[in-house]
């Protein structure tokens, strides 16, 4: 099914031709409104007449997290504060947080496209939504609730943890999707065994996943275990909100609403903006929206674009798995590697469990001719015979070459190297802030 | 005969042979052998306790990876050829390859003990038995 089969199959040429229209209105929009825009598109030399193609978008400047937080919290909302119905927040684990305003009408595209990504995943008005994201300033809670009921289904705002009640929940109202990260899945699926519950022969046959990362792995084993089909949801703060791309059944990327969002594909390192189809940065500039338009906004999440008509029949790019944050991408002569190919490449030696560390020169600046990549030894590798260390070292070695192409150095540590960097494993570490031991 | 040899993954750097004695210091435990392998990274140290047991446990708490296994042993009469002739040769002679050894001076009978690990420890035992009898 197809909630918009007008935009959302609408064919490529014209899609182009709405998205310049409504990029040429954004631009204008934000350079009389928001200063900061208009200063930095002063600094580049752009007026906003100068947008007259699509491609045009490449002169403009680009927003990042950091603007976010020096315009904190409304310098880049174009409305005044009585048009602004409600205002979320990102995490902010570091300082301070993004701050989300909308307007009514962006509240209502929000709801709306959220929608349109629920019946994308499969869902009808027949559905029950248990939605197990965080209500509160976080969008994941209440982006998923408007969308379930502009759809027209059933949602229960579970909210996050409790997990016995909502496998109460589950059960007693028959629910059939549930909204949660691809992590808390995992854990229903637990506490489920632990109660015996039946989750795989039970109501439950949809997952709208997303607000982390996740391998096509880690879905296959959420689907096997709980019975469901799983898909991806994408969005971010500083953009909308979940609803920016949603994967359909057939699994093979997200589709980005691009009546909603002009999405680009730029190379991390110089900005340049790549073909569709090239593996980069993610790029987006709003198209549609009120309170805080934003332009070029830089994601830092590394995928790549498809434009091949899909076989659900839209037309709307799809976005491939993100394989990693531009902050961790690595140089090594040339080629571009993230610590998670590193790390299924660890994974695919047997016995290795992925701890590990990747060390970089910084003065070298993520682009060393050599990587060093520290692996703990632990009991499940460790041999009493040198030549067998030695082996290992070896096969490592190889695999990364063979692999990825990358010359790396393995160098094998005692645990206690790598037990100091806890919490968010921190895969990359300069050499300057290894462990002091 | 069998015994049993603790080995610790130490980093090849100053200092941490003393961690790993340290580690054994409280336990009492008498090191009745050791031997270190190394490369330019790290080395394995192996070890002959009293109380293998105890030994392992208290490196494993004090976070190192570490293991047991048991290994072949054997006595070398304290004479010239000794090795040779009660070791190497049949074992060569039974085509073993030897993947490492190491020896010590047992007090009271006044010989030399070694321990090996072999490519085929089964094999070996029977020919350094072969050998004694």
């Amino acid at each position: 099914m197809i909630r918009h089969p007008h935009f959302e199959t609408m064919p490529r040429a014209e899609l182009e031709k709405l998205q310049l229209e409504r990029l040429k209105k954004t631009v204008a929009y934000v350079y009389e409104r928001v200063p900061f825009y208009r200063d930095s598109m002063q600094k580049l030399g752009v007026k906003p007449d100068d947008i007259q193609t699509l491609t045009d978008v490449a002169n403009l400047p680009f927003t990042s997290k950091l603007d976010f937080r020096d315009n904190y919290p409304f310098g880049l909302t174009c409305v005044p504060q009585d048009e602004v119905v409600c205002v979320h927040a990102s995490s902010g684990t570091t300082g301070k947080p993004v701050i989300a305003p909308y307007t009514q009408k962006d509240v209502d595209t929000w709801a709306e496209l959220v929608a349109r990504s629920l019946v994308c995943a499969g869902m009808t008005r027949e559905d029950t939504l248990q939605n197990a994201y965080g209500y509160g300033m976080f969008t994941g809670g209440l982006g998923l609730h408007y969308g379930g009921k502009q759809l027209g289904a059933t949602v229960v705002p579970a909210s996050t943890g409790n997990t016995k009640r909502q496998l109460m929940m589950i059960q007693d109202l028959g629910t059939t999707a549930i909204s949660c990260t691809p992590s808390y899945a995992l854990i229903l699926h637990e506490t489920a065994q632990e109660l015996d519950i039946d989750l795989y022969n039970g109501s439950l046959r949809l997952g709208i996943l997303g607000a982390e990362p996740w391998s096509e792995n880690m879905r296959a084993d959420i689907e096997n275990k709980l019975g469901i089909t799983a898909l991806s949801i994408y969005g971010l703060t500083e953009i909308m909100g979940p609803g920016v791309s949603m994967e359909c059944p057939h699994k093979n990327g997200m589709h980005i609403w691009e009546d909603h969002f002009l999405a680009e594909i730029i190379d991390p390192v110089t900005g340049k903006t790549l073909p569709y189809g090239e593996q980069g940065e993610l790029v987006i500039t709003t198209l549609t929206k009120e309170a805080q338009p934003v332009l070029r906004f830089r994601t830092k999440d590394i995928t790549r674009l498809i434009t091949e008509t899909c076989a659900c029949g839209r037309t709307m790019a799809r976005m491939v798995r993100i394989t990693g944050r531009s902050d961790d991408m690595i140089r090594v002569r040339g080629v571009s590697v993230f610590p998670s190919q590193i790390e299924s490449v660890l994974l695919t030696v047997e016995g290795i469990e992925p701890q590990y560390m990747i060390v970089v020169d910084r003065q070298n600046a993520f682009a060393s001719d050599e990587l060093e990549i520290w692996v703990e030894v632990s009991e499940s590798i460790f041999s009493d015979k040198m030549a067998q260390m030695a082996t290992l070292q070896i096969k490592l070695q190889r695999e990364l070459d063979s692999v990825l192409g990358i010359k790396a150095r393995i160098k094998l540590v005692e645990p206690r190297k790598l037990a100091r960097t806890e919490g968010k494993a921190k895969r990359v570490v300069d050499r300057s802030e290894l462990p002091q031991l | 005969m069998k015994i049993k040899q603790v080995s610790v993954f130490a980093e090849n750097e100053q200092g941490r042979l003393l961690a790993i004695l340290k580690a054994l210091e409280i336990t009492c435990v008498n090191l009745r052998a050791i031997s270190v392998s190394e490369n330019a990274d790290f080395g394995i140290v192996r070890m002959i306790m009293d109380n293998p047991e105890k030994g392992a446990a208290a490196l494993k708490q004090a976070g190192f990876t570490e293991r047991t296994d048991t290994l072949l042993t054997a006595e070398i009469p304290d004479v010239p050829n000794g090795l040779l002739k009660s070791v190497v040769q049949p074992l060569s002679d039974g085509k073993v390859n030897i993947d490492y050894f190491y020896a010590f001076l047992e007090q009271e009978a006044g010989t030399a003990r070694i321990v090996l690990k072999t490519s085929d420890d089964e094999k070996a035992e029977m020919l350094l038995k072969a050998c004694t009898t």
